[in-house]
């Protein structure tokens, strides 16, 4: 196998590299950069102000992360069906709907997340960026990265946020006339609001498992 | 002199004016625009991708591809699953190198929970791997010729494809959907006879590489129709995030199973990665030949020297991945594919985006399509290379 000199770069101890993008970034966007989190050897995050969505694109480009990986959201909410196996004669049961944003914290319940990639030293960052709830609304990155036109498109269906500065914002896959964005915690999977959820009564018990309460789930 | 002077001007003027007839008559008849719908079910397209193409005379002017006709919402479906369930599901977005989906979700997982599989398995996984990239890229080398007329290839991909795939049916139990990775290892080990067989077919491949390329890639009309057509420069394929073999057809040397450490063996063994400076659709072709050749010769060199040893690492009956974030891509036959896995401490993952290498491939579609004549759109869609699956997911 013959690595090429810049991919061992990427294996310093400790991570440098990782750490001295995030300063790069720091250094370009300077008080935009809202949070970061490096696991060595792992990965990077990076959280940016809402409005300089797109000037972190621009940024990170001028650094050299020319690859565009992917462009989608996350919906921070726990799902109040949890995962559609309630039994519906029965009384709703409570459930913990505390909104926890994940890695480099976060403020709203959407989040934006990017990723992209230097094509030279191979490595990614993952971008995000809290979208407001009462407005979602952001900056397209289609000016910037020509690539990022069907991945908006499709975090606009899914999500319900919208890109100012779309060329062509319409759906991708779903049909025109659907209500609702399926990708949001608060759109039920339908198939298992139709026909409740069988459990453990299809399930056979595991061989010497004895009582245990997570079996159904297996 | 005069005469002469006049019978000139007089056949300029009928110049002039049937030139301007015709403009009237275009005018009159509208011929310059036309649109041209390929597909949902055509038999040029893999699957039910729709291309939407507005012609004037037979150059495209604008195109779009339709995608939806496949969309199963994993994204969705994997939040109501369990972490081994999901693989049941991811196998099914590129269907024909199912394996080689399973693994960057299990690595994701196994990332999450700090597990790493035995060595033997790691083995194992990167054979089955690469059986599943032959298995996906010899049918696209014998699916190519059809797409340009030529019927014989299509035969000799899918006669030497069975023999893949009876290898992977042998190992996994599955032809198409072996649905074998599980986190912390495999569920099995090889079957007995396993080893030299998968040496007799590697040879058989590499003969049905020499073949093709001797019936293929030397043909005049293979190559008059494929070579300085849909090029794509590498700063565009940068932009859109072409992977794989589209974007090394283009000059950017970047092969992830090199260029990331990841618990798989492909540091172990000795090979290289093909580049070509081109970008046109012979090269994007040309570099999934080589690529099929270095993927032979990958299995031979692990095949060598399988470690012994457990293929399962200790993991827990119940599966439950603690809470945080993981990114893992692995080179996939169609280029890279992902996933980007939320954990919340549960059973299941909490979100997972699944990038997929075609919908990326894909979406330069309507750049890459602009100007080309209309039976370039073929050849250049097939040179792309995508699985409808993993467009819509």
């Amino acid at each position: 196998m013959s690595a090429s000199d810049a991919s061992t770069i990427a294996e310093i101890p400790g991570d440098t590299l990782r750490e001295r993008i995030v300063d790069d970034l720091r250094s370009k966007i300077g008080a935009d950069l809202v949070d970061s989190l490096v696991k060595p050897g792992n990965d990077v995050w990076v959280r940016v102000a809402t409005s300089a969505w797109k000037s972190t694109a621009v940024a990170l480009r001028e650094l050299g992360f020319e690859y565009f990986c992917f462009l989608s959201a996350i919906d921070w909410m726990p799902s109040p069906y949890g995962k559609g196996e309630d039994d519906p004669t029965a009384p709703p049961p409570e459930r913990d709907d505390t909104i926890r944003q994940g890695y480099a914290g976060g403020a709203t319940r959407i989040q934006l997340l990017a990723r992209l990639v230097h094509p030279v030293l191979h490595v990614g960052v993952n971008i995000k960026c809290d979208v407001p709830d009462d407005d979602p609304q952001m900056e397209s990155w289609v000016s910037v990265f020509a690539g990022a036109n069907w991945h908006e498109r499709e975090t606009y269906e899914m999500f319900g946020i919208s890109f100012v500065g779309h060329p062509d914002l319409r759906n991708m896959y779903l049909p025109t006339e659907f209500e609702g964005h399926p990708l949001r915690k608060d759109f039920p999977l339908l198939a298992r609001m139709v026909k409740p959820w069988p459990g453990i009564v299809d399930v056979e018990p595991l061989p010497g498992g004895g009582s245990d309460e997570e079996g159904d789930e297996s | 002199m005069t005469s002469t002077e006049s019978l000139i001007d007089r056949k300029q003027m009928a110049y002039i004016a049937a030139q301007a007839a015709d403009a009237r008559l275009n005018v009159e008849l509208e011929t310059e625009g036309m649109t041209l719908n390929i597909g949902p079910q055509h038999p040029a397209t893999h699957g039910t991708l729709r291309i939407i193409a507005r012609l004037d005379g037979e150059q495209v002017v604008w195109a779009e591809p339709s995608c939806g006709y496949m969309h199963r919402g994993y994204e969705k479906l994997t939040e109501v699953r369990t972490y081994p369930q999901v693989t049941a599901l991811v196998n099914r977005i590129d269907w024909l190198g199912s394996f080689a989906n399973e693994v960057p979700f299990i690595l994701a997982a196994e990332k999450l929970m700090e597990v790493e599989a035995p060595p033997r398995a790691q083995w194992i996984r990167t054979i089955l791997f690469e059986l599943s990239r032959i298995a996906n890229v010899s049918l696209f080398l014998g699916d190519l010729g059809v797409q340009m007329g030529a019927i014989t290839p299509v035969f000799m991909a899918f006669r030497d494809r069975e023999y893949v795939l009876n290898l992977i049916e042998g190992a996994t139990g599955g032809r198409f959907h072996p649905n074998f990775d599980r986190i912390g290892g495999l569920k099995d080990d090889l079957p007995e006879g396993f080893i030299d067989e998968t040496r007799a077919v590697m040879k058989k491949l590499r003969n049905f590489c020499d073949e093709i390329e001797n019936l293929l890639f030397g043909n005049e009309i293979f190559q008059s129709r494929t070579r300085g057509i849909g090029i794509i420069p590498k700063d565009v394929a940068l932009q859109y995030g072409l992977s794989g073999a589209n974007s090394r057809a283009s000059g950017i040397d970047w092969d992830l199973r090199r260029d990331q450490t990841l618990p798989m063996a492909w540091d172990k063994v000795d090979w290289k990665v093909w580049t070509h400076p081109d970008g046109d659709s012979f090269a994007r072709c040309w570099v999934r030949l080589q690529e099929v050749r270095e993927s032979t010769m990958i299995v031979d060199q692990l095949l060598d020297n399988i470690p012994s040893g457990p293929v399962m690492a200790k993991v827990p009956r119940i599966i439950k991945v603690p809470e945080g974030e993981a990114w893992v891509s692995t080179e996939n036959p169609l280029g890279e594919m992902g996933y980007y896995v939320v954990s919340k401490g549960d059973l299941g993952p909490f979100r997972t985006k699944i990038r997929s290498a075609s919908f990326n491939n894909i979406s330069i579609v309507p750049w890459l399509l602009k100007g080309v004549y209309v039976p370039d759109i073929i050849t250049i869609l097939a040179s792309l290379y995508f699985i409808l699956g993993d467009i819509d997911r």
